[in-house]
C-alpha cells in the first residue's frame, strides 16, 4: 500500500490544477484559426490571386483580425492582475513561450492590416484617401505581394506553433509535455482555417481547393493524434497515465465522440464524397471540424492540468 | 555567493503544521492559501508501516522552470541566495509559473498575483530563520547556505541519507529531506 | 493518603528576591497600543508584548507582536521553559482568537426553551444583576452548595474564588473525571504523589520511552513534543503501543499494534519478564519499595505467552522490548499517558504503569521522572472562606473512595439529576464545553432542564452556550489579565498575562465578572483589591518582584534546583507505608485488587467498531475550531478506517458516512480515511469537531462528533472517572 496525503488545500491548485478555464481554450482556438487562415491568405498571395475579385484574401484577413482581437480579448480575461498586463511588452524573455506569444502576436497585427492594405475596401478608401495611395504603391510591387503572402505563412505557423508550445512547455503537465503538440495544433488550425474558408469561399476553385485541403489536414491531423497517443503511452508511467485521461478516463467520451468522431472522421468523409462528387458540399461537415477544434483545445487544456507528476 | 537551502529531518518531523501556521501569521497568507503544507506517504500494510511526514514548499529551484517561463520576468532569482521570488508589481496572472511547477507550489494570490513561499527573505536579509524554521518545535528543519561547507545544513546533508521531491522533473531543488 | 499535604509539600520551592518597585497602578494599562496617545493616529512599527498562552492549559509564555497597532502574530518566549521560544501551532495560531468572526459580542439572556439559541441582548448591569438575584433565591431556598462551578483552565481563577466565597465547595473541570483523574489517582496510590501537569517526565534525557496511546506528536503539549524530538535526535529507543499507527509510532523502533483495553495484559507481562529475570533496580525496589514480594508473587503468571492471546502481541516482542526497557533503567519512561479515561479499569492500568517505572527505578531520576520545582508565591491575602455547611456532592457515601482529588464532572452532573445527596440548582460554565467533554450529552441536558440558573462564560457561542440562561461573553486572553503562571516544572518560574488588545466590543475579562458578581452577592470582602493589577502587583511584592517587572520581562526565574533524586532530592512518597507500593493495601482494604489484574474488554457486536478519539495537533478539544487560522489548517475531522474493512464496505478516502452507534445515535456526515495506519476493528476520530450550535457558523456541523457517539461510559470504580472508548459504531451512507 502506498497512502498520500497532503494538507495543501490551494485555491485553483488543489486537488488538480483549474487555474485555465475557458479563456485559454478559446484563445488558443481563435489563435490556431487565424494562424491557418493566415496561412491559406499568404498562400493565395503567394500565388496571386489577389486581383481575384472573388479571392478569400480579399476578406478573410478581415476576419483573422476580429479573431484575433477575440482571442487575445479572452487571454486579456484570462490575466488576473490585469492592471499590469503592459508588463508584457517592457520585456522579452527568450525562455518564455508566453513572452514570445505576446511579441508574435504584436507582429501578427501589423502583418494582417498590411495584408489588408493590398486590396483595401472601398469604404475605407472613402474614408482614409491615403490608404489608397499605399495600397497602390504596394500593388505596384509584385514581389513586395509575394511576400507578404509568404510572411503570413511564415507568421502563421509561428502563431500556430506557439498555442502549441506554450502547452508543450510546461513540463510540469505531462500530457502537455510532449514534443508533438505543436504540430497537433498547427494543423487543427490549419483544418479549421480550410473547413472555414472552404465553407465562406465565394471562389468555386478555392472551394474545392480548400475542401481537398482541408481533407489531407484532417488525415494529418489523425495521423498527428495517433503518434502522440503512441508518444505518450511508450514514455513514462506519468505520460501513460496522463494518456489514459484521454483514452479510457474522464476525458475520453469527449475526446472520442467530439474530437475525433465529429470533428474528424465524420466530416472527413463527407468531405472526401464531396470531392469525388458523391453528395453535394454542405456547411455541416466545416461546422463539425471547427467545433471539433474547439473542443480539441478544452480538452488538452483540461485533462492537462488534470494530469500531473505522481 | 550564498546559495540558500533548506534541510528537513522527516525523523524529527511530527506533521504539525507550525511551520504552516507560522508561515500564515508570518506572512499574511490569506485564508484558503498555504505557502507550505505537510504531506505524509505511508508504505506497507498494518502493522508495518513506514511512515514519512514531510514539511513542503517551493523548492528554490536552481533550474525553474516557473523562472524560464514567466512572460514578464517577474519571477525571478533573487540576488541573494538563488532565492526564487515573485516580482508583484511586474506579474500579470498569466499562469504560466503554476502551470510549468512540477511541485505545485504556486498559487495566484486574491490580489492577483502568482505567490509562494519567498524563504521569507525580509527575514533572512535580517539574519533570521526563515518563520517556519524558528517556530518548528521539533527543531528538525535548518536554512542555510549549500555552498558553505561549514554551514549546518552542508554539514547534515554530508553527512546524511537525504533526497529531494522529484528529481525527475529536473529542476535542481533545494529543499532536502534527510531520512 | 494526604492530598493536600503532599500538594504543597512535594514541590521544593525557591523565592525570589529582588527590588521591590513601588508603583501606582491606576487604570488597567494595555501592553501595546492600538492608536498613539499624542497624535490619536494608528501606532505606527512594531510592539512586542510578553503574555502567556491559552490555547490549551501548558500555559507556554510568548511575545504578541503588533505592527503598526494591529495584532499581527504571537512567538515563543526564549526565556520560558515551557515553549523554550517555540509555541506549538495552536499557540503559533492564537492571535486567530482575537480576530474570530463568531465572538460573543455582548450579555445574552435567553428568551425562549433552553436549547433553542434565541437571546435577547442586554448591558452587563442587567446581565450580572439577573444571575446575582438567581443565586441569592438559590442559596436562600437550597444552601449555598447548590451552586456548582465547572471551571476549566486558569482563567477561572476568580470564579473559583467567588463560589468559594459564596459557600460552595461544588468546583470542578473535565480535565480530571475525564482526563488525567485516573491516571493521578494510580501513581498516587503507588508513589504517593500524582504526575501532574505539565508532566514530570524527563524526556529530554530518556534513553527509552514506552508510549502507551499518549500520542505525542499530535498531542502537541509544547515541552514534550519539544523533548520528544531531543530525544529522538539523540538516539533514545521508542516503544508506542497504539491500535493505531499513531505520528509517534512511525517514529519507534518498536511498534505494538495492541487489541484496545488490553493494555493491563501487557504491563503485567513486561512486569512479569522484568521480575522473573531480575532485570529490575533492586537498590531502589529494596530502598523504598513496599509490598515486593507479594507483588512478584501476584504476577508471577503473567508470561509473555499467556499476554500473547489477549493483546495479540508477539511474546517476542514483549521480551525483547522489556529487555529494551531494562537496559536504558533507570532512564526509561512508561509515560503516564494524560487522558487515561479509556475502559473502565483505568486507575488500575495507569498504576501498573507506575508499578513498571517503579521497577525500572525511573520514578526521580534523570531520564525518568523528575521532581518539579516551582517559584512560590504566596495566594492573595483574603479573609477565610465560609466553611460549607454540606460537603461536596460528587461523590456520595465515598462510592468512590478514592474520588480524592479534584470533584468529579460527572459527579455533579448526576446529582443534578437525582438531587442525591443534595439538590444542585445552579450551574455556573467558564471556559468548558460540557456537551463535548462529558460522556453521554443527553444526561448532561437532563441535568441542566433541573436547573434554575445556567450561566456559560464564553468567548463564542458554543455548544454548551447554547443551553444557557445567560450568557456573558468573555475577552479573549489575548484582551486580558489572568492569574500568575506558576507552574511545577524543571525550574521554578513566574509568568503573566496581560493584555495586549483591546476587546472588539463589550466582552469583559473574567476577574471583573467575578468581581462585579461578587459586589452584587454582598462578599465585598472578598475582592478587596481594586482591579487585577493591584492584585497580581500585591501578589508580585509579596515575594520581591513587581507587575512592572513582569509586565516587561514576561517571564522571571527562580534559580535552579535538583530535580533528580542522584542530585539531591529528598525522596518522599506519601504513601501510608511511606513507600512505593508494589502491594496497596489501601485498595485491599476497600475490595479492590492490591496488584492490578486484568479483564477482558468487551468486544465490538458483528458489523460494529470501537470508537477511538485523539487529537489534532492544530485543534485543542472543541474550542479552536472557529479560530479562523486554525480553521484554515483543519476544518473537520475524517474517520479512519482500516483500508481492507473500507474496501469490504464499498468506502474510499474522501467518501462521506454517517457513523451509528450501538445505542442508535446517528453523528454528522464525516470524511472517511481509509487507511492501513489503524486496526480493523476500530476506528478513531479526532475529538471536537461535529459541533451543532447554529450560531457558531464557521463550525456548524463540519465533520462529525465522538463526544455524541460517547453514549456509553464506564466508571472507574476507584475514582469514579468517565471511561469513552468503550463505545461501537457502524457505518451508515451518506444518502
Ligand atoms: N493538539 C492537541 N494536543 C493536546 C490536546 C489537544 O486538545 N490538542 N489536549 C491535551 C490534553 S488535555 C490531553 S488529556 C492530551 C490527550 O492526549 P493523550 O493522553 O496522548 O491521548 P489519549 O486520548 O489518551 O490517547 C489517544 C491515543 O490512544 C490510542 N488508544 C486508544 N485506545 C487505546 C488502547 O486501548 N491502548 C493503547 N495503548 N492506546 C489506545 C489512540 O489510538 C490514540 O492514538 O492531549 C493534550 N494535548
Ligand atoms: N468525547 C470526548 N470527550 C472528552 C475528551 C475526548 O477526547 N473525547 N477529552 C477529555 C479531556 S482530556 C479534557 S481535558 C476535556 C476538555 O474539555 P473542555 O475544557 O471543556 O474543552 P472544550 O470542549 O474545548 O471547551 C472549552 C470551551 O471554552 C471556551 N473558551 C475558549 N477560550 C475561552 C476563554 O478565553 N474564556 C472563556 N470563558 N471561554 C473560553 C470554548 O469556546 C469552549 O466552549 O474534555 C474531555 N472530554
Ligand atoms: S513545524 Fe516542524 S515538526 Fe511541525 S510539521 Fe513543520 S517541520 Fe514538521
Ligand atoms: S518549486 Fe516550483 S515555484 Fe518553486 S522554484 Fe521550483 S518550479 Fe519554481
Ligand atoms: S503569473 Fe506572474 S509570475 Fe507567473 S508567469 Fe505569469 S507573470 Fe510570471
Ligand atoms: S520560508 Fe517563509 S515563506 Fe517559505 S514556507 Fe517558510 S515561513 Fe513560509
Ligand atoms: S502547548 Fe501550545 S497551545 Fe498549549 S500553551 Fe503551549 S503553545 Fe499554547
Ligand atoms: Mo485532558
Amino acid at each position: 500500500m502506498h497512502e498520500i496525503t497532503t494538507t495543501r488545500n490551494n485555491h485553483l491548485i488543489d486537488p488538480s490544477l483549474e487555474i485555465w478555464g475557458w479563456e485559454i481554450p478559446v484563445y488558443l482556438f481563435l489563435g490556431g484559426m487565424v494562424a491557418g487562415m493566415m496561412i491559406i491568405t499568404g498562400y493565395f498571395l503567394f500565388k496571386q490571386r489577389q486581383t481575384e475579385e472573388t479571392c478569400s484574401c480579399r476578406y478573410v484577413p478581415w476576419v483573422s483580425l476580429v479573431l484575433l482581437s477575440l482571442g487575445m480579448f479572452a487571454l486579456f480575461l484570462d490575466l488576473e492582475h490585469k492592471l499590469f498586463t503592459w508588463r508584457l511588452y517592457t520585456t522579452f524573455q527568450v525562455t518564455s513561450p508566453m513572452s514570445w506569444g505576446a511579441w508574435i502576436l504584436i507582429i501578427v497585427y501589423p502583418a494582417i492590416l498590411v495584408t489588408i492594405l493590398i486590396t483595401p475596401p472601398k469604404w475605407l478608401v472613402e474614408k482614409f484617401p491615403v490608404v489608397k495611395k499605399y495600397s497602390e504603391w504596394l500593388n505596384e510591387r509584385k514581389i513586395w505581394i509575394k511576400n507578404i503572402g509568404v510572411a503570413n505563412m511564415i507568421l502563421g505557423a509561428m502563431l500556430g506553433m506557439y498555442t502549441g508550445i506554450l502547452l508543450s512547455s510546461l513540463g510540469a503537465r505531462p500530457l502537455w509535455n510532449t514534443s508533438i503538440l505543436w504540430l497537433l495544433f498547427l494543423v487543427s488550425g490549419l483544418s479549421g482555417a480550410a473547413a472555414f474558408v472552404h465553407m465562406v469561399a465565394k471562389n468555386v476553385y478555392e472551394r474545392e481547393l480548400l475542401a481537398k485541403a482541408d481533407n489531407g489536414f484532417l488525415t494529418f491531423e489523425l495521423f498527428v493524434i495517433a503518434l502522440m497517443i503512441i508518444g505518450l503511452l511508450t514514455s513514462t508511467q506519468v505520460h501513460q497515465e496522463a494518456a489514459m485521461l484521454i483514452l479510457t478516463g474522464p476525458y475520453a467520451a469527449t475526446f472520442w465522440v467530439f474530437v475525433v468522431g465529429i470533428g474528424i472522421i465524420i466530416p472527413l468523409i463527407i468531405q472526401l464524397m464531396a470531392v469525388n462528387h458523391k453528395v453535394n458540399h454542405t456547411p455541416w461537415a466545416p461546422i463539425m471540424v471547427i467545433v471539433g477544434g474547439l473542443i480539441l483545445r478544452f480538452v488538452i487544456v483540461e485533462a492537462g492540468q488534470v494530469s500531473s507528476w505522481f | 555567493m550564498a546559495r540558500y537551502g533548506m534541510a528537513i529531518d522527516t525523523k524529527l518531523c511530527v506533521g504539525c503544521m507550525d511551520c504552516v501556521v507560522a508561515c500564515k501569521t508570518e506572512n499574511n497568507v490569506p485564508e484558503g492559501y498555504n505557502r507550505d503544507w505537510i504531506t505524509e506517504e505511508a508504505f506497507g500494510k498494518f502493522p508495518n508501516i513506514n511512515l514519512e511526514i514531510r514539511s513542503e514548499r517551493c523548492n528554490h529551484c536552481e533550474n525553474a522552470p516557473c523562472v524560464s517561463s514567466c512572460p514578464t520576468g517577474a519571477s525571478h532569482y533573487h540576488d541573494i541566495g538563488g532565492v526564487v521570488l515573485v516580482e508583484y508589481n511586474e506579474c500579470i496572472g498569466c499562469k504560466a509559473c503554476i502551470a510549468s511547477c512540477p511541485y505545485d507550489a504556486r498559487f495566484i494570490h486574491p490580489d492577483g498575483y502568482a505567490d509562494k513561499c519567498t524563504f521569507c527573505i525580509h527575514r533572512v536579509e535580517e539574519g533570521k530563520d526563515p518563520a517556519c524554521v524558528s517556530v518548528c518545535p521539533t527543531n528538525c528543519m535548518i536554512f542555510g547556505d549549500l555552498d558553505d561547507p561549514n554551514s549546518e545544513i552542508s554539514k547534515q546533508l554530508n553527512s546524511r541519507k537525504h533526497h529531494s521531491l522529484k528529481p525527475v522533473a529536473g529542476t535542481n531543488p533545494k529543499i532536502f529531506y534527510l531520512t | 493518603m494526604e492530598l493536600s499535604r503532599r500538594r504543597f509539600l512535594q514541590i521544593s520551592s525557591a523565592t525570589v528576591t529582588g527590588l521591590a518597585a513601588v508603583t501606582s497602578l491606576s487604570s488597567i494599562t494595555k501592553g501595546a497600543k492600538k492608536i498613539e496617545e499624542k497624535t490619536g493616529k494608528p501606532a505606527k512599527g512594531i510592539q512586542k508584548i510578553p503574555t502567556y498562552c491559552d490555547l490549551c492549559f501548558w500555559k507556554c509564555s510568548a511575545v504578541a507582536y503588533l505592527k503598526d497597532g494591529e495584532l499581527w502574530k504571537i512567538e515563543g518566549h526564549t526565556n520560558d521553559p515551557l515553549s523554550n521560544g517555540r509555541l506549538c501551532p495552536r499557540g503559533t495560531g492564537g492571535v486567530g482568537a482575537h480576530y474570530d468572526k463568531d465572538r460573543l459580542k455582548t450579555p445574552l439572556i435567553r428568551k425562549s426553551e433552553r436549547g433553542e439559541e434565541k437571546w435577547v441582548s442586554v448591558t452587563w448591569t442587567e446581565a450580572l444583576d439577573y444571575i446575582a438575584d438567581k443565586m441569592e433565591k438559590i442559596k436562600i431556598e437550597y444552601g449555598p452548595e447548590s451552586m456548582a462551578l465547572f471551571s476549566h483552565g486558569v482563567g477561572g481563577t476568580f470564579l473559583k474564588h467567588m463560589i468559594k466565597a459564596f459557600g460552595s465547595p461544588n468546583e470542578t473541570a473535565p480535565s480530571f473525571a475525564q482526563c488525567r483523574g485516573p491516571r493521578e489517582t494510580g501513581f498516587e496510590l503507588t508513589f504517593g504523589d500524582i504526575v501532574g501537569s505539565p508532566e514530570r517526565t524527563d524526556i529530554e534525557n530518556t534513553k527509552c520511552m514506552v508510549l502507551i496511546g499518549s500520542h505525542l506528536g499530535e498531542n502537541m503539549h509544547n515541552t514534550q513534543v519539544q523533548e520528544f524530538a531531543k530525544a529522538n535526535k539523540k538516539g533514545a529507543t521508542f516503544i508506542v503501543v497504539d491500535p493505531r499507527f499513531s505520528t509517534a509510532a512511525s517514529k519507534a523502533k518498536y511498534y505494538l499494534p495492541i487489541k484496545p483495553g488490553t493494555d493491563i495484559a501487557l504491563l503485567l507481562a513486561w512486569m512479569n519478564v522484568i521480575v522473573n529475570e531480575n532485570l529490575y533496580d533492586k537498590d531502589y525496589v529494596e530502598k523504598y519499595g513496599f509490598g515486593f514480594e507479594q507483588f512478584a508473587y501476584e504476577i508471577k503468571d503473567y508470561t509473555p505467552e499467556w499476554a500473547y492471546p489477549r493483546t495479540g502481541i508477539d511474546p517476542k516482542v514483549i521480551r525483547e522490548t522489556a529487555y529494551e526497557m531494562a537496559k536504558h533503567k533507570p532512564a526509561t519512561i512508561v509515560h503516564p499517558g494524560r487522558r487515561t479515561t479509556w475502559y473502565g479499569d483505568d486507575s488500575q492500568r495507569s498504576r501498573a504503569i507506575a508499578l513498571l517505572n517503579a521497577l525500572l527505578g525511573s520514578w526521580g531520576r534523570k531520564g525518568g521522572f523528575f521532581m518539579p520545582t516551582k517559584l512560590s508565591i504566596p495566594s492573595y491575602p483574603y479573609p477565610e472562606y465560609p466553611k460549607p455547611e454540606r460537603g461536596r456532592v460528587d461523590n456520595p457515601d465515598e462510592r468512590f473512595p478514592f474520588a480524592k482529588g479534584e470533584l468529579l464532572a460527572n459527579g455533579i452532573r448526576e446529582a443534578t439529576i437525582t438531587g442525591n445527596p443534595y439538590p444542585v440548582k445552579g450551574w455556573i460554565i467558564y471556559a468548558t464545553n460540557l456537551l463535548q467533554a462529558i460522556p453521554n450529552q443527553e444526561e448532561t441536558i437532563k441535568a441542566i432542564q433541573n436547573l434554575d440558573l445556567m450561566v456559560v462564560v464564553d468567548v463564542v457561542p458554543s455548544e454548551i452556550a447554547g443551553w444557557a440562561d445567560v450568557v456573558l461573553p468573555e475577552s479573549v486572553y489575548l484582551e486580558r489579565y489572568d492569574e500568575l503562571n506558576i507552574s511545577p516544572f524543571k525550574e521554578g518560574f513566574v509568568s503573566i498575562r496581560q493584555p495586549v488588545v483591546d476587546e472588539p466590543s463589550h466582552q469583559k475579562p473574567n476577574w471583573w465578572i467575578a468581581k462585579e458578581l461578587g459586589k452584587r452577592l454582598g462578599l465585598k470582602k472578598y475582592f478587596p483589591w481594586n482591579d487585577i493589577e493591584d492584585y497580581l502587583d500585591t501578589r508580585l511584592k509579596s515575594v520581591g518582584l513587581s507587575l512592572e517587572r513582569l509586565k516587561k520581562e514576561g517571564v522571571v526565574k527562580a534559580p535552579k534546583q535538583p530535580i533528580y533524586f542522584e542530585d539531591g532530592v529528598q525522596p518522599n512518597f506519601w504513601t501510608p507505608s511511606g513507600k512505593i507500593e508494589f502491594y496497596s493495601l489501601q485498595l485491599k482494604e476497600k475490595g479492590f485488587d492490591p496488584v492490578p489484574k486484568f479483564t477482558e474488554p468487551e468486544s465490538p457486536p458483528p458489523g460494529y467498531f470501537r470508537l477511538l478519539m485523539g487529537r489534532a495537533p492544530v485543534h485543542t478539544f472543541a474550542k479552536t475550531q472557529s479560530n479562523p487560522i486554525l480553521k484554515d489548517m483543519m476544518e473537520e475531522n475524517s474517520v479512519w478506517i482500516n483500508n481492507d474493512i473500507a474496501m469490504r464496505y464499498g468506502l474510499k478516502s474522501g467518501d462521506y458516512i454517517k457513523l451509528k452507534n450501538t445505542d442508535g445515535v446517528v453523528s454528522n456526515k464525516v470524511k472517511v480515511k481509509a487507511t492501513e495506519r489503524i486496526r480493523p476493528d476500530s476506528v478513531y476520530m479526532v475529538h471536537g469537531f461535529g459541533q451543532r450550535s447554529k450560531m457558531l457558523k464557521s463550525t456548524y456541523l463540519k465533520g462529525a462528533s465522538d463526544a455524541q457517539l460517547t453514549t456509553k461510559y464506564k466508571l472507574d470504580p476507584l475514582m469514579g472517572g468517565t471511561a469513552m472508548n468503550v463505545n461501537f459504531v457502524t457505518f451508515e451512507r451518506e444518502a
